[in-house]
This record gives C-alpha cells, structure tokens and sequence, in this order.
C-alpha cells in the first residue's frame, strides 16, 4: 500500500516539476476552495435553520426555564403542556382540518383552471393573445392589496348587472361564505394564480408539437387531447403548482382574514394565539393576571411549531416537486 | 375551397383558443379590471357603507384623501420613505446573494440535494403568517435588547464597527455595509424562490460553451463574466421584479399593514386605497427604472 503511495506520490511531484509547480497549486487552491465552500454552506445553512431550532426546542421548555440563563437550547425541564395548551387554545385537531380541507380544495381548483388557461395560452394562436397574456403578467405583478377594498365590498353586496336584486330585492353578502373565493380561484385571481399560469404555460411551451398533431391525426378531439395527451405529460408542472398552491394557502393570512375570517384556519388562530392566551389566564386566575413576555413568546412559537409540521413533513416527501422541477421549467422573460 | 376550409379551420381554432382562457377573461374583467376602476374611484370620494340601501355610497371629495394621507396622518409619510429605502437596498442585496447562491448550489458536491432542501425551506417557512409572527414581535426584541445588555453587548458587527469607524473610514459608507451585514438573514430567507429561479438560468446553459472557453484558455473569472453572467442577464431581469414584487407584499411590510389596518377594522376604504395606490405608484416607478436600467444590458441568447 505504502509503495504504491509513493509511487503516486513520485508521479505526481514529477508531473509538478514539469508543470513549474502549476499543479500543486491548482491541487491546493481546489481544496482550499472546497474547504471555504463547505464552511459558507454549513454557516448558511444553520443560519436557516437555528429560529427552527429554536423554536423547536423553545416548545419543550417549561415557563421557568426561560429565565434561567444557564438553559440555552436544551430544555431542563422537559414538557409536552405547551403542546396541550396551545391545543386547547386553538382546538388544534379541528383547525388542522379545516386547513387541510380548504387548502386542497383551492389548491386544486388553482390548478385545474391554471392548467387550462395556462395551456389555452401556450398552444393556441387567437387574435389579442399578447394582449390578454400582459393582462397575466399585470395579474401577477397588482398587488391584491391594491384592490381588495373594492373588492372586499363588491362581495359584501354581491350582485350581478343589478340582476339579483332586480328578483329578489335585495343583494347577497357573500362575506364568510368560501364561495366568493372559489371564484376568484376559478377565474385564475387567486392567490398567485397569474404564477402558476405562467408556469404552465412555460412548461406547455416546450412540449413538441408533433405529439399534438399525432393525435389529431388519431382523430382524437382538442379536448381529449389535451386531457389525454398533455396533461399526463405535464404531470411534474403540475405537481409543483400544486404543491405551493397549497403551501402558500396554508399560511396565507391575507386571503383567509378577508374571505374565510369565520373559519377556523391555522393562521388566524396563530395570529390569535396570544389574546387567547390571556382570555384563558383571565378564566383561570380571575380578572388581572396577564401572560408574561416571554411565555407568550413560547405559545406562539408552539403554535406555529404546530402549523409547521404537516408542511415540513410534505416537504420531506416531496422535495423534488418543489425544486428539481421548478428549475427544469425554463422561466424566461 | 380549400383556402375558405383552412380558414374555418383557423377560426375554429382561435375559437378553441378562447375558450380555454375564457375563464381568465371573466376573471380579468370582473375581479380586476372593475375592482381597480373602483379603487381608483374610491381614492378620490368618500365611501359611505350604508347596509341598509344594501351597498355602498361613494361622494366625491377630490385630493382629500391624498391630502390626508400626505399631510394629516402622522405615520404614512415615514413609513413610505422607510419602506421604499429598505426596498432599495434589499432588493440588490438579494439578487446578489441569491446568484451567488445559485452558483454554489450548481456545483457538484456531496450532499448537495440536502444543502438544496435547506436553502429552499425558506419559501415554506417564511411565507404568509410566518413572516409576519416572525417579524411582528416587538416583545421579542425586547427580550433581545435585555440579554444583550447583560451579556455585555457581544456582538461581533457592532465591535467590528466600533473598530472600523474609529480607525477613520467614511462612517456612512460603512453603516450601509453594516445594515446589508446584519440583515443577512433576511436576505436569506427571503431569497428560496429567487435561487429557484437563477438556478433553472443556470442550467440552460450549455456545458460545451464552457468548454470551449477553457481550451481558448479563459479563466474561471473571464467565463463567469464572458458566459454566465451573460446568459443569465435575462433571468436576472424576471428576479429582480420579482423580487420587487415580492418585498412589497410580504406581510412584514409596514405599510401594508397599515393599509389592511385602515381597510378590515376602521373601515376607511377611501383612505386606504389611496394609501394603497400611492403605495403601488411608487414601487412601479421604482420597476420602470430599474427594468430601463438593466434591460438595456439583458442580452438574449435566441
């Protein structure tokens, strides 16, 4: 083994000398790049990851160990109550479900009339397309705060041409009702529909067309073509979208406060978590007594513990249709 | 014949066409279109809520609202001129570290897939509520600022400060290095997507134009500003409205809130969709500029 080293070793130093040491810094260099690089990367890396960390341990802790300076990130007193607490706070089990339930559903509707449009913009020349695809970068690039004063009122007296009150004399309040949201999921102004319509449309580009026009010549139709044909070929786009439709759902405050303030979602309780924390020790301990700082800080990291975990794990599951995909999209300008 | 069959053809096509983005259409228009007219109505009246008539009233009051929001409220002008320099300085900080990001990210590396998975779970974990939790905590910060005293104030940016700024450099010049230092973390959070997207720039690029670089005897430096950066000159474009876009409806924003604030529990729909398209007018003036700026020099490869 030793004779064989040297020998290397032998080859290598005749291979520098000829070189004029040209080699043996090139060697060098690389390794101290590499050395650099895996220090920057574990520094960023856990620069990401410590409030998790944090956080993490923070919801183990008990109240007193926050004050004792002598604790840092490892819990002395090891406790699942913040974990009950915040269940009962927020009634955790039936939050979640609510979350999960409206989360698919819009995520779902996001992606089937993304796909649609996205791939009605791709494969189809009709007049005014550049026209009506700006309107889809305009989408993307409004603000829905912008408009969401008018439009928060238009629901709240919801009508159509003046036709519903015509009948029955009165207009709708679509407020608290999920429907005024679906629709705007189903029109592609959801939240951030115009994206995933690009995307789409993006992906849908780079299908060659002879796939198409085979199965036209097939005698298959427009439509189950692209039932058929294109969208199982569209399969990773589609996941992807789906994916964050469904992240971004999940915490979205905006959208939920304005359309959904009635159901109990995950992050309007979050937002919550503290008043309710106080109306609770105000039931417990009689009129006056108020969470301290610190333990409000620790519900809510709790909390949001808790909202955090069905997203990690999804995202353990499936990473790839997060990142691989996205970047194998092609997003151009 | 033929000609009038291949037109039919044509129309029935663009027909088709329509039709799949009818729906965007309807949208477009009604949950658009409309509510921006209106919004732009509401700047300039007074929005009356009467419940009663079952809608809503609007008087047309003219610049009052502008006025009020420029001259009256005593937040709304600080907050803007904060909010637009922290755009300004954040934006450029990350676009320069999510390309740089990017670029590691793109090497080959062991446990590379892993790095990735971390760098991307910011786009999760600090979307909608979490940011603004996050941020939102001035308590938190109270707690920082009392260890910091009783630990003797240990800091490692603010001694290499105190260093520097004695040693005699220009101070201002400095301080901005130090906000960009400190905020380093924002920047890294906040740039999951941005990585997303220069990574999928990078990767259309062709290995054999490297390649060729190297054999002509181009250094690593020469091809990165002669190739990458080239290349990728037209994703830079798409990031930096993006991340524009993105910094100004994160909920951490100030004066976000304080539109919404304005909007949901005090009703003041005319104050704050004058709020909200001052708000809009400013950060699109911002995009103009800049997109002038860099799209002279985005170069497309096609």
């Amino acid at each position: 083994m030793s004779s064989e080293n040297r020998t290397k070793w032998k080859n290598f130093s005749e291979r520098n000398r000829k070189s004029g040491g040209y080699l043996l810094r090139k060697v060098i260099l690389g390794k101290l790049y590499r050395i650099v690089r895996a220090i920057l990367l574990f520094g960023l890396c856990f620069l990401i990851l410590q409030p998790l960390i944090n956080k993490i341990s923070l919801s183990f802790m008990k109240e007193k160990d926050l004050y004792d300076a002598t604790v840092i990130s490892i819990p002395r007193n090891f406790t699942l109550e913040n974990y009950k607490l915040v269940d009962q706070l927020i009634g955790f089990w039936k939050t979640l479900l609510n979350s999960v339930g409206i989360s698919t559903l819009v995520s779902v509707v996001q992606v089937v009339f993304c796909t649609i449009i996205g791939y009605g913009f791709a494969r189809f020349k009709f007049p005014l397309k550049k026209f009506w695809f700006a309107c889809v970068i305009l989408v993307i690039v409004i603000p829905p705060q912008t408009i969401m004063s008018s439009l928060y009122l238009n629901f709240r007296f919801f009508d159509i041409f003046g036709l519903i009150k015509l009948t029955t004399g009165n207009t709708i309040n679509l407020q608290n009702s999920i429907l005024p949201y679906i629709m705007l999921c189903m029109t592609g102004m959801g939240l951030r529909s115009g994206l995933y319509i690009f995307l789409v449309r993006q992906y849908f580009r780079g299908i060659p067309k002879e796939l198409e026009e085979a199965a036209y010549v097939d005698g298959c139709g427009t439509f189950s073509t692209f039932v058929k044909i294109m969208i199982p070929d569209a399969k990773p786009i589609l996941t992807s979208c789906f994916l964050f439709s469904f992240v971004w759902q999940w915490t979205d405050s905006f959208y939920s406060k304005m359309f959904l303030g009635k159901i109990r979602l995950l992050p309007n309780m979050l937002t919550s978590i503290s008043g309710l924390l106080s109306d609770y020790l105000i039931n417990i301990n009689g009129a006056g007594s108020k969470p301290s700082v610190a333990y409000g800080q620790m519900m809510i990291s709790t909390g949001m513990i808790m909202a955090i975990i069905p997203l990690l794990l999804i995202y353990i599951v499936a990473q790839k249709g997060f990142v691989e995909n996205l970047s194998q999209t092609g997003i151009k300008m | 014949m033929v000609r009038r069959k291949h037109r039919d053809l044509q129309v029935k096509k663009a027909m088709t066409g329509y039709l799949f983005i009818l729906p965007f259409i309807i949208g477009f228009i009604s949950f658009m279109l409309v509510p921006l007219v209106e919004s732009l109505r509401m700047c300039f009246s007074n929005v009356v809520v009467g419940i009663g008539q079952g809608g809503f009233v609007m008087k047309f009051i003219g610049l009052d609202n502008f006025k009020k929001a420029f001259t009256v409220d005593p937040e709304f002008n600080r907050m803007l001129t904060e909010e637009l320099t922290r755009m300004l300085v954040s934006v450029p900080a990350t676009l320069i570290i999510s390309f740089f990001m990017a670029l590691l990210l793109n090497q080959k590396f062991k446990g590379r897939g892993f790095v990735r998975a971390i760098f991307f779970l910011p786009v999760i974990l600090s979307s909608g509520v979490l940011v603004g939790l996050e941020f939102n905590n001035s308590l938190l910060q109270g707690m920082e600022e009392v260890v910091k005293q009783s630990t003797g104030n240990t800091n490692i940016t603010t001694i290499l400060e105190d260093i520097l700024s004695n040693s005699g450099f220009g101070t201002r010049s400095l301080k901005f290095v130090f906000s960009i230092v400190n905020s380093v973390y924002d920047v890294v959070i906040a740039s999951g997507i941005q990585i997303i997207i220069f990574l999928s720039g990078l990767q259309t690029i062709s290995k054999s134009m490297y390649e060729a670089a190297k054999i002509e005897g181009c250094s690593a430096w020469e091809s990165f500003w002669k190739i990458t950066f080239p290349m990728v000159s037209s994703v830079i474009l798409v990031n930096l409205v993006y991340t524009i876009i993105d910094f100004f409806m994160r909920t951490d924003n100030k004066v976000m809130q304080k539109i919404t604030e304005t909007m949901m529990p005090k009703m003041d729909y005319g104050f704050s969709s004058a709020m909200a398209w001052t708000y809009f007018a400013g950060v699109m003036v911002i995009i103009a500029v800049l997109c002038g700026i860099t799209s002279r020099w985005v170069y497309y490869h096609e």
